[in-house]
């Protein structure tokens, strides 16, 4: 398999008053096409914060200090993310690697409705197609009726004509974003806003709502949980996405609902071919829809294995001891010790030692690496490297 | 063993009011005729969908919300129960009956009687970021319940914080500080320790640990383990997660739409659903182990309004097995073997 994404060394900070947050350190990340991979840890690990670096997306004061995120474009050449200019990110965002937001009623403008917010997408990335499609209607028409009324308008559509070829050949051409900004002439778009629309009802069955045309004119207060997060995949897949980051958008939904949302994208996964990249902190829900997992320990990975890997044989004593704190029938429960450590004044060397049973002097001195111990299953943890360097020595 | 609270036949609807004059055009069923007898020291879950009235019944049972009829008992004695059922049955509009039931029957109590009762029985909310009081420093918070009731005075109070306070695992020194300077986790201890400053008998948890980690999850559930045994605590835990449900739980009662469709014990319910939303709740929860899975089932559609609840059984427009008999008539609660209670025409085998 090919990789799509490859994250290496990435670093994020946030720069507040308090001091340097370290949101991200050292991430290394590889997203291979036509896989989900998930992303699992506690509040505040830096999940959120690898799939923002990844969409270029961090708000001051916070950066991207270092690192590079190698994607592999349609072309099959490989670009830095970190390197494109806002214009370039803009292109892709949306269109080639796409979000879906944890809330969905707070992901949707509640002053527009459902379909003004599918086609933006829609408009703003496939402008051309749609202009394309709109004048071949128009062409239609100029050829087909030859009664009295259409003699009338024909002007008219002469006009839209032109304007929907200029746009077909340059959507940024000066003409059409005149057109656009004047709300009166705007009107003659109106061919391209109902290609939208068609395209956006599409979608809308596409992830299994049974009434796209009325849902189309609702507002967001206007639907159930469940019925605003379908349409927010569905504005992530408006434009051929081949990877979306799906930030934990079930966490909100009942049981039932999130059954469904998860067929629902397994099912969508199947049928276009796009990666996901998973974020949850539900481990339940990972182990249902993901092929590799990746667990975050305060912004860095510390196990990234197959799916069963990491759930049947835990490598990481943090693995570990998330693994116990699932509730599970039958079993005790067992709570990690200790807290979650302060992002501003974190431990020296790995991370998790002060809560970690097995903590020796040299965790406490440096920070272990990412190192693949068995076939496919990276682990960063110095009870792994000793052993190694043991045998090797 | 003996039965601490017993809620017979409760009903809590709120009315909807339209129109210039307030004209009374329906009710949302939140609580719609729910039975239910928790023991003394049992850890009894409460699972359901949002808005099936799994919170209104655990408001209506502290009496933060009035119900519009039913009755409530904590820690009274069969004998009266059965007095005032049969009182019911033969005079319900005699003297007699007001009496006993405004001696007895927490669904009448008001004012004072109200005040004295709520020493008994405490509520944890769900989400601790929003239930302290930012303003006030957790001691303030935590010596106010005291306060109140007149529990205690000066020295003794200030220590029965302190006890309290080590009581759910934090240490006397953080007393003095606000809940911003307090994690998720630490919160959601000071509004169990507030819950359980009064000395209650019995507390309502609502989604305790909903917004938590897992691995702060973990650590509260051990915790409330421990204070049950301790100070021998009766739980009512409303929950949408059934995996927490099935670990601790003594007893789960599944609701749907304000009515209890099952009830029993954790591993019958979960091994062996009977009614088939419970099936279908046990199917969709999700399992953190990729290899042991349990068979898909998407329940179609969405929980309908309570306002409108569909006839007969509130489950036959998403039930796959749905007769005509669902659509007309309700599937009355009836008893299994042992605590296993389902209301279902065509149960799972």
């Amino acid at each position: 398999m090919q990789k799509l994404v490859e994250m290496k060394g990435v670093t994020v900070n946030f720069y507040t008053y308090e001091g340097v947050v370290q949101a991200l350190n050292n991430l290394d990340l590889d997203i291979y096409q036509g896989e989900t991979l998930g992303l699992v840890g506690e509040t505040g690990c830096g999940k959120t914060m690898a799939a923002l670096a990844i969409l270029r997306l961090i708000i001051p004061p916070g950066k991207i200090d270092s690192g590079k995120i190698d994607y592999c474009t349609v072309g099959g050449q490989t670009i830095d993310l970190l390197s494109l200019t806002e214009n370039e990110i803009r292109d892709i965002r949306g269109s080639q690697i796409s979000m879906v937001f944890q809330e969905p009623s707070a992901a949707l403008n509640p002053v527009y409705t459902i379909g003004d917010q599918i086609t933006e997408t829609i408009i703003l990335h496939r402008n051309r197609e749609l202009a394309r499609n709109a004048q071949a209607k128009v062409d239609k028409l100029l050829a087909e009726d030859n009664n009295r009324l259409s003699i009338l308008i024909r002007p008219l559509r002469l006009i839209q004509k032109s304007i929907y070829s200029t746009i077909a050949n340059d959507p940024f051409a000066f003409a059409p974003k005149l057109v656009g900004r004047i709300p009166i002439v705007r009107r003659l778009l109106w061919r391209i806003d109902d290609e939208a629309l068609l395209i956006a009802s599409s979608l809308l069955k596409e992830v299994e709502i049974a009434d796209p045309s009325r849902v189309l004119k609702q507002h967001p207060h206007q639907m159930s949980g469940g019925m605003k997060q379908r349409v927010v995949i569905a504005m992530a897949l408006a434009c051929c996405t081949r990877l979306l980051i799906a930030d934990e958008p079930t966490t909100s939904l009942d049981v039932t609902i999130q059954a469904q949302i998860l067929e629902l994208i397994k099912k969508l996964k199947r049928e276009i071919q796009t990666s996901i990249l998973y974020i949850t902190h539900d481990l339940a829900v990972a182990a249902e829809i993901c092929d590799r997992v990746g667990v975050m320990y305060s912004g860095s990975i510390c196990e990234l294995a197959e799916v069963t890997e990491v759930y049947q044989k835990p490598l990481h004593p943090y693995t570990k001891a998330l693994m116990a704190a699932v509730p599970k029938p039958g079993k005790e429960l067992s709570a990690i010790s200790g807290f979650v450590p302060d992002p501003l004044n974190l431990p020296p060397g790995c991370r998790f030692h002060p809560r970690c049973d097995a903590a020796k002097k040299v965790c406490r001195e440096k920070q272990p690496a990412l190192i693949e111990i068995n076939p496919k299953h990276f682990v960063a943890c110095h009870l792994f490297t000793g052993d190694e360097l043991g045998k090797t020595s | 063993m003996e039965k601490l609270v017993e809620i017979r036949d409760l009903k809590t609807l709120f009315p909807i009011l339209r129109g210039l004059f307030r004209q009374h055009v329906g009710d949302v069923r939140a609580v719609d005729g729910i039975t239910l007898s928790i023991e003394s020291k049992q850890w009894m879950g409460l699972v359901g969908e949002s808005g099936c009235g799994k919170t209104t019944l655990g408001k209506t049972i502290l009496r933060i919300l009035k119900p519009t009829s039913g009755h409530i008992y904590l820690d009274i004695s069969t004998q009266i129960k059965e007095e005032i059922d049969e009182l019911e049955k033969t005079k319900p509009n005699s003297k007699a009956y007001k009496e006993i039931r405004a001696k007895y029957d927490l669904a009448t109590f008001a004012g004072n009687k109200l005040k004295n009762l709520r020493k008994k029985m405490q509520l944890v909310y769900q989400d601790p970021f929003t239930s302290l009081d930012p303003r006030m420093k957790i001691k303030d918070t935590l010596l106010e319940p005291i306060a109140v009731h007149g529990l205690l005075k000066g020295q003794a109070a200030k220590e029965r914080v302190g006890e309290v306070m080590e009581m759910v695992g934090l240490s006397q020194k953080q007393l003095p500080r606000y809940p911003h300077q307090f994690s998720g986790g630490q919160r959601q201890r000071i509004a169990i320790a507030r819950a359980l400053v009064t000395n209650p008998q019995f507390v309502v948890f609502d989604e305790p640990t909903s917004a938590l980690d897992v691995s702060v999850q973990a650590q509260i559930l051990i915790l409330l383990e421990k204070l049950k045994q301790e100070h021998n605590l009766t739980y009512l835990y409303i929950t949408h997660d059934l995996s927490v449900a099935e670990t601790v739980c003594d007893s789960i009662a599944v609701m749907y739409l304000g009515k209890i469709v099952e009830m029993g014990n954790p591993s019958d319910i979960f091994k062996k659903p009977r009614h088939p939303y419970s099936r279908a709740l046990v199917l969709s929860t999700p399992i953190a182990d990729p290899t042991r899975k349990r068979g898909r089932l998407v329940l179609p559609g969405e929980v309908p309004s309570p306002a409108n609840p569909p006839p007969g059984c509130r489950f036959h427009p998403r039930c796959d097995r749905a007769t005509d008999e669902c659509k007309t008539d309700e599937p009355p609660l009836l008893s299994e073997e042992g605590l296993r209670r389902v209301a279902c025409f065509h149960p799972v085998e």
